[in-house]
């Protein structure tokens, strides 16, 4: 447990420290993002790695508190902290609605589900142009503010998202530390055994993915106050998958393996900025090459091979002799 | 303790148990055997909760508990392990036991999230707890094992433990000794003996007839979905139409 803690506050530190280093600039823009989807990658986590249910629409609640903050401050004149709110009202309520007849199915029906779920709630954004701007986007959304500050440069936004991101991290740390964790995993493996156990599994299912869209509605309202811009496009499938391979890459059930997965798949566009609106190709191939040469995750993927390399090397090459 | 009242079980066509009615004395250890197909699994699958059952009435006590889903009898006390271990394999076998602890303990996601500190004093109780159970099946050395990577032998008594831990009142064992060598075997009548003097009531299905002969108080023969006999062992043994499906079977 000790060594949790210390792990953390590591992380906790290097985000403090960050931005010092860097004295703002562009790449302070992109760490906004990377801390947004942390947030969504450890969100879905929460029910593709612990709970073992795929969600392919998950980008659906990102875009649901999003467009929720945004319509209730732009248009309506809401305070954005209680826009907020009743963002994460919604996307939670969505989620608890949608989940009960859904989550009873499994494996490629339940992806197929979560996909309509995701493309219906995309063609929402497009066509009801009085509410959403549809296509040509929603503008003027307020910045938040506590007190006289207003996160209006990304140094300020940094702090304000990090901040969010950091209890994201460690509310999901400890839960996956907890009995609701280990019975989660438990549905994983054998979801019999884990209901002979007492675990109420279509429940506890329900609930997770709750939880997992209450934590993405708060990233999307986050979103929309920090770009004060929405348009649909960026809540689409394509997202969708990219949070699922930001998860995969990471490791499916590690935390900080979804942090490594955000950081690593909103860092290489800006890198792969030559491969252009081919980026989708190059998930799918990471996405791909993943899944067959290192199932864990990268967080698990490393180590083991790190292992593998120095055990050669301690045998001497013949350890088969 | 445990009383069945004319349980039929049709699926399709086929009438997989058909008027089967038994009762479990309490504290007793009871054998179902049966030839291939006889229905002993289903059996176990429709107390369980695994299937809805066509007609007939469970009791446990005389409350009734028919049709209730596995997780509803679980608090009631009722647990059962299956004839192909199904462990939660990604997890250690500390972990394994400590899902069995599920029923035991209540934090929430909030109280879990948040570390509220009655849930920390309760993991520490579920911990505890589940290496006594560990213990008890002699696999304490074996705790921070990934449970997936275990030998037969040991994962069957993982699962035993971890059906332990619920602190059951009656646990139905599926096979228990299906896998196992001959020491382990002997090592497994031991453990059953120690869970019915910890109070739990024990029925098990089972194939090795040594096994069953040995260690239950009771016996409930099943042929073709219907109950054939019930008794001792020594009535069952000397019983002609269990000697006759026995041996007309092969």
């Amino acid at each position: 447990m000790k060594r949790e803690i210390v792990k953390f506050l590591i992380l906790a530190l290097l985000v403090l420290v960050v931005p010092l280093l860097l004295k703002g600039g562009y790449l302070m823009n992109v760490l906004v993002f990377v801390g947004i989807n942390t947030m969504l990658a450890v969100a879905l986590n929460l029910l593709l790695g612990f709970a073992g249910q795929i969600s392919l629409g998950h980008a659906a609640f990102f875009g649901i508190g999003a467009y929720c903050s945004g319509i209730l401050t732009a248009t309506f004149g809401l305070n954005p902290w209680h826009a907020m709110a009743v963002a994460a009202c919604a996307g939670t309520v969505l989620a608890f609605v949608v989940g009960f007849p859904i989550l009873k199915l499994k494996g490629h029906y339940l992806a197929m589900a979560t996909l309509g779920l995701g493309i219906i709630v995309y063609i929402v954004f497009n066509e009801a142009v009085n509410l959403t701007g549809g296509p040509s986007g929603l503008s003027g959304i307020p910045n938040l503010s506590v007190g006289k500050t207003v996160f209006d440069s990304d140094t300020k936004n940094y702090y304000l998202i990090w901040g969010f991101t950091l209890a994201t991290i460690l509310l999901s740390l400890n839960l996956a530390h907890s009995r609701i964790g280990r019975a989660l995993r438990a549905i994983h493996d054998s979801e019999v055994a884990a209901r002979v156990m007492g675990v109420n599994a279509r429940l506890l299912k329900v609930r997770i993915f709750a939880l997992s869209a209450f934590i993405s509605a708060v990233a999307g309202s986050l979103y929309a106050h920090t770009m004060t811009f929405l348009s649909p496009a960026s809540f689409g499938f394509n997202f969708s998958v990219e949070l699922v391979t930001m998860v995969v890459i990471g490791g499916l059930g590690s935390i900080y393996g979804s942090l490594f997965g955000a950081v690593l798949l909103t860092l290489l566009p800006e890198m792969l900025r030559t491969f252009q609106d081919y980026d989708i190709v190059v998930y799918g191939l990471i996405l791909i090459l993943m899944t067959m040469f290192m199932p864990g995750g990268l967080v698990r993927g490393i180590p083991a091979m790190i292992g593998a390399v120095s055990a050669r090397r301690g045998n001497g090459g013949n350890e088969h002799a | 303790m445990l009383r069945l009242e004319g349980i039929t079980q049709v699926f399709g066509g086929i009438r997989a148990l058909e008027d089967v009615s038994f009762t479990v004395n309490g504290g007793s250890i009871t054998g179902v055997i049966g030839p291939n197909g006889a229905g002993k699994t289903t059996l176990f699958n429709v107390i369980s909760g695994l299937y809805t059952l066509t007609s007939g009435n469970v009791y446990l006590d005389d409350r009734t508990i028919t049709g209730f889903p596995p997780e509803k009898l679980a608090p009631l006390g009722v647990v059962r392990t299956f004839q192909n271990i199904e462990l939660f394999g990604q997890m250690t076998v500390l972990e394994n036991v400590m899902v069995g602890l599920h029923t035991k303990s209540t934090s929430g996601i909030i109280a879990c999230a948040f570390k509220l500190p009655g849930h920390l004093r309760e993991e520490r109780i579920i911990r505890e707890r589940a290496r006594h159970w560990l213990d008890f099946t002699g696999i304490g050395e074996l705790a921070g094992t990934v449970a997936g990577s275990l030998p037969f032998g040991k994962g069957r008594l993982l699962e035993i433990a971890r059906a332990l831990a619920l602190e059951p009142r009656i646990i139905l064992m599926d096979e228990p000794a299906a896998g196992l060598n001959s020491r382990e075997t002997a090592d497994l009548a031991g453990l059953i003996g120690r869970i019915r003097e910890a109070g739990i009531t024990v029925v098990l299905v089972e194939h090795d007839m040594e096994l069953v002969m040995d260690i239950c108080d009771d016996i409930l023969v099943l042929n073709l979905g219907r109950k054939l006999a019930e008794g001792t062992p020594r009535e069952i043994q000397e019983n002609p139409a269990v000697i006759a499906a026995y041996l007309g079977e092969g």
